[in-house]
């Protein structure tokens, strides 16, 4: 049927050539191919092993819980929780800009975030850190993770993880301790003495967290896991348990805490306090007014929050004005003055100096408050009745070389930091002639130091800056004899059940010679301030149980209310407690720290208080 | 002995002296590389299908099979006969490129294929054969005047039509192979080198037009992605988008087969990393699993059959077959260059299956046809050699 015309002759030179050809460039492909295939898997082919084995293999970190904080009694005061949190992975997200920049808008329109803010944000890091996993929103509400779980072809690489975080039980109570959790900075992680550090890793960044971070931290576990090319896991190939950080138990007590924190809040709204043993400087309570609910720092927190936890109108929220604020301390500095003076000679407990009201020196006249006139007094006297007077007489005659007043201040701690365990302690101000002088050289001031200025020191005022905690050491040494104490929060680190690992001692800062005569004689006139007919704060501690010392302070700030003071010490007389208030605007001494620390007290040595405190008692 | 003496043809005797006359080693080649195929399918895609572990292997054996069967009738048929239909074959072939348009159900963007229950019937693979044989008929047909320039630019219009309908469904690779079949038809049909060279001109000016100047004055002839897969390659590393990604997970698996594979393993396969690793890149599981040793036997089946494929060319009784041979050993060469080479590196990703190996039954069974009809010319030439001897 078919035609045969197209017979051809047995094979044409032409074709047997151009078959050739091909046969040819087979050959060569071929050769190609497999010189090819040598290299890559004969020569090359321990390389490509190693590749295709980190292709299939991570390590994630499994965080490790920090350790617990637990008050003196075993109270827990910082705990962990669980949070989930949404992260991206970068290798999971789209490559087109425009299909992440419309994942973005998903995620910040779920989350309530701004979506250009956290474009920018997860770009930014991204790019500085390639293989971070950028958090997109922290401690995420279950539906909101259940949602973006169920939804993974709407939000490509979006990742959910698990996290401790801290949680603070009890609020505000403790707040200015404790400080805050959270992710190391790059100059963190050079810092060799925060140990072995990891990107993404959590230590303590302020407070109690930052002191005790290489005791709290623990150490994280990492998972080896196959995954594939997905990035889903597959099967696990080993498993480092993380370890968590020891429980930190602290000398602070919960009960005495809250109290006073409870007292402080019931004042003008700006003050603090300290609570110390007298004997080893733990401290049994510290705290400012006002305070914040530290839980806030657990999630991201809004710049507006922030604003107002710093914002002065607001009382600064986050400083803790027990170490960190200046206050002049009014009368009850006067413990230092009469040590100063007893012990440079310039006083005996027998000595009696005369209060007229007033004292003249240099053309300035130095008034009593409340214009009282005391006559004729010894020491006890003059502290019971708080005399300024008597202090003036004090302060002019020790204004003399060696400047004996300011040494002993010095010596009992004030002025400078006490070295306790909380890292931003402020050392205030012990003012002295240098320090006057050299301002006044530099127009700081306008007139360079004078008698008045040590007239004004011995009864606390004019331009000396301390603070509650400084003066509870001062007293505490008065009170122990000799031993300016370094006050200390931390008491043991113990494994998660309770027992001790390792002691926390808290060695004496230095001893001051004192003479148990002097020591006594201060002691008994601050008893009678709290006890005798006359004594400034006898009315607030009328029917208290338990017999203490004390002295009211009333510190004056020139076109604001007056400062009220208060420290006391207990029991009378072999005091194991000072207990140190302010209440930036409270008044006389006797009128609002007074009561606030016959409270502090009352829970301190668990005395049944059911009847109201009321303020009032002489001026000081 | 009886034959001798009665010279009556036994139509039995005819019948068994044809099966006889295949080439064996061209029938071992197939044998081996579909059996590499159907075990290489099979142990790369165990976790594919939950539950079913086999899913891909069976179905590869399947059409296997059909293709087996399709490859024996062909094989018993002469082929000559196919020139008298060329045209209603080549209409077959524009027409069906042109049902995938109407009908195709899309596969990741690109519209490929008519679905059947069970089968996908991809035109452009079938168009393969279809227009090696028609066009082989269409030169035979000028045989007196292949050396025309009118001859020339005739042929290649034939076959750039078809090209250009798959190029857009969009199906570069299938594209391709057409391109190398007229080459190759036109190569051994003794078109002058000067009208390859003008077309060698001709195809240049067109790319600088493709690639260049339609982009410039937003014109888009290739999709973007085309573009991307074509030019990958050509700066590894540089570019960390998916083509290069693919690239990449391919060299790992190639190169972490070592000497003799990484067996069960295989993580690249096994873990997913490597992509479409059931189709397109089922020589870098060959090459991850088997390593040198058993992807240097599955190229030495590719070139035992190009080996066959080409010398069944230089048997053929009658010019047709010469062609129709020269057009399916350049489609099996080009299918296995450019594949092999994506997978290794040295070439750009264009979407073409290994021959054989590859799953999916529109190729698999395409080329047992094409197989088939090799070994038809094969039969025919020793048949005719036979009759002429007696």
């Amino acid at each position: 049927m078919y035609l045969d015309n197209e017979r051809r002759p047995a094979l044409t030179p032409q074709l047997a050539f151009r078959v050739a050809v091909i046969g040819g460039i087979a050959l060569v492909m071929f050769g190609v191919i497999f010189f090819r295939l040598w290299y890559l898997q004969v020569l090359s082919g321990d390389d490509y092993v190693q590749a295709a084995q980190q292709n299939r293999q991570r390590a994630i970190t499994i965080q490790a819980p920090r350790g617990e904080i637990v008050d003196r009694h075993g109270q827990e005061l910082v705990a962990n929780r669980n949070s989930l949190s949404i992260k991206v992975t970068p290798d999971r997200l789209p490559e087109d800009t425009g299909e992440r920049r419309e994942l973005y808008e998903g995620l910040a329109k779920l989350l309530g975030l701004n979506a250009n803010r956290l474009e920018k944000r997860v770009e930014e890091e991204l790019r500085t850190l390639p293989f971070s996993k950028p958090t997109i929103k922290q401690d995420v509400r279950g539906e909101l993770v259940a949602y973006v779980l169920e939804r993974q072809d709407d939000f490509p690489g979006v990742e959910v993880e698990s996290e401790f975080l801290r949680d603070y039980p009890h609020g505000e109570v403790g707040a200015h301790l404790f400080g805050q959790v959270g992710e190391v900075s790059p100059a963190e992680l050079k810092d060799r003495r925060n140990g072995e550090l990891r990107m993404g890793d959590r230590i303590g960044k302020a407070g109690i967290e930052r002191e005790y971070d290489r005791f709290l931290r623990g150490r994280n576990g990492a998972a080896k896991v196959e995954v594939d090319a997905l990035g889903n896991l597959t099967k696990a190939l080993g498993r480092r348990q993380p370890v968590q950080g020891s429980q930190l138990r602290l000398s602070l007590d919960l009960d005495v805490q809250r109290t006073a924190q409870e007292a402080l809040a019931s004042g003008t709204g700006k003050g603090a306090f300290a609570v110390m043993n007298v004997h080893n400087g733990e401290v049994l309570a510290l705290g400012s007014q006002p305070s914040f609910d530290p839980n806030v720092f657990t999630r991201p927190l809004s710049e507006r929050k922030l604003k107002q936890l710093t914002s002065k109108e607001l009382g600064e929220p986050l400083l803790n004005r027990a170490i960190q604020a200046g206050y002049p301390t009014g009368s009850t500095f006067k413990l230092v003055t009469a040590t100063a003076a007893l012990e440079s000679g310039h006083l005996t407990p027998g000595t009696v100096l005369n209060d007229p009201g007033s004292l003249t020196v240099g053309g300035v006249t130095f008034k009593n408050a409340g214009d009282a006139i005391f006559g004729p007094l010894a020491l006890v006297q003059a502290l019971t009745v708080s005399s300024d007077v008597f202090f003036y007489q004090l302060g002019r005659d020790m204004n003399e070389t060696g400047m004996p007043l300011q040494a002993w201040a010095r010596r009992l701690g004030i002025g400078r930091k006490t070295g306790i365990d909380l890292p931003a302690e402020e050392p205030g101000r012990l003012p002295t002639p240098r320090w006057r002088n050299s301002w006044y050289k530099q127009k700081l001031t306008d007139r360079p130091w004078s008698v008045g200025d040590n007239i004004n020191l011995a009864v606390g005022q004019g331009d000396l800056l301390s603070n509650p905690l400084q003066m509870a050491v001062a007293y505490s040494a008065i009170a122990n004899g000799g031993k300016v104490l370094r006050p200390r929060l931390g008491l043991r680190i113990e494994d998660a059940s309770g027992r001790a690992l390792q002691q926390l001692d808290a060695p004496t800062a230095r001893r001051v010679r004192l003479s148990d005569e002097n020591r006594q004689a201060i002691l008994e006139g601050i008893f009678g301030a709290a006890n005798s007919q006359g004594g400034t704060s006898t009315p607030v501690f009328e029917g208290f149980p338990v017999p203490i010392a004390g002295k009211t302070g009333t510190a004056e700030h020139l076109g604001k209310a007056d400062q009220s003071w208060y420290v006391a010490l207990a029991p009378y007389p072999n005091p194991r407690y000072v207990v140190a208030v302010t209440d930036e605007a409270g008044g006389f001494g006797a009128d609002t720290a007074a009561p606030m620390a016959r409270l502090i007290l009352a829970e301190l040595l668990s005395v049944n208080e059911d009847q109201l405190v009321e303020g009032g008692g002489a001026s000081d | 002995m009886h034959a001798a003496v009665t010279p009556v043809k036994d139509f039995r005797d005819e019948a068994r002296v044809r099966i006889l006359r295949i080439d064996p080693l061209m029938l071992l080649a197939t044998i081996g590389l579909i059996a590499a195929s159907v075990y290489t399918v099979g142990t790369a895609t165990q976790d594919d299908v939950p539950g079913d572990p086999n899913y891909f292997a069976y179905r590869q054996a399947a059409y296997a099979g059909v293709g087996f069967v399709l490859m024996l009738l062909i094989t018993r048929f002469d082929y000559s006969r196919l020139r008298e239909w060329k045209l209603g074959i080549y209409a077959f072939t524009i027409a069906s490129i042109l049902l995938v348009y109407a009908l195709g159900f899309s596969a990741r963007g690109s519209r490929r294929a008519i679905e059947f229950p069970f089968f996908n019937f991809q035109a452009s693979e079938l168009g393969k054969l279809l227009l090696i044989v028609a066009l082989s008929a269409f030169a035979v047909d000028r045989i007196r005047r292949l050396k025309d320039r009118e001859t020339t630019s005739r042929l290649v219009l034939l076959a750039v039509i078809p090209a250009m309908l798959v190029i857009a469904q969009p199906d570069l690779g299938s594209g391709l192979v057409y391109l190398a079949v007229l080459l190759a038809i036109l190569f051994v049909a003794g078109t002058p080198w000067t009208h390859f060279a003008a077309l060698g001109g001709l195809t240049a000016a067109a790319i600088v037009i493709v690639l260049v100047a339609a982009p410039a004055v937003g014109v888009e002839v290739l999709k973007p992605y085309q573009q991307d897969r074509l030019t990958a390659f050509l700066h590894p590393g540089e570019n960390q988008g998916r083509e290069a990604y693919q690239v990449n997970q391919s060299l790992t698996a190639i190169g972490s087969g070592g000497k003799t594979g990484r067996g069960d393993e295989a993580t690249q396969t096994r873990l997913d990393f490597l992509p479409e690793h059931h189709t397109d890149f089922v020589f870098s599981v060959v090459g991850e699993e088997f390593g040198f040793v058993g992807a240097a036997l599955v190229l030495s089946l590719f070139a035992l059959l190009i080996w066959r494929a080409l010398r069944t060319l230089t048997m053929a009784k009658n010019f047709y077959g010469v062609l129709v041979a020269a057009g399916i050993t350049a489609m099996l060469m080009f299918q296995v260059f450019v594949n092999v080479g994506m997978t290794i590196g040295i070439m750009p990703i264009t979407g073409i299956p290994l021959p054989l190996v590859s799953y999916g039954g529109s190729s698999v069974i395409t080329t047992l046809m094409a197989i088939g009809l090799l070994q038809s010319i094969h039969a025919q030439a020793r048949e005719t050699a036979a009759v002429k001897r007696l």
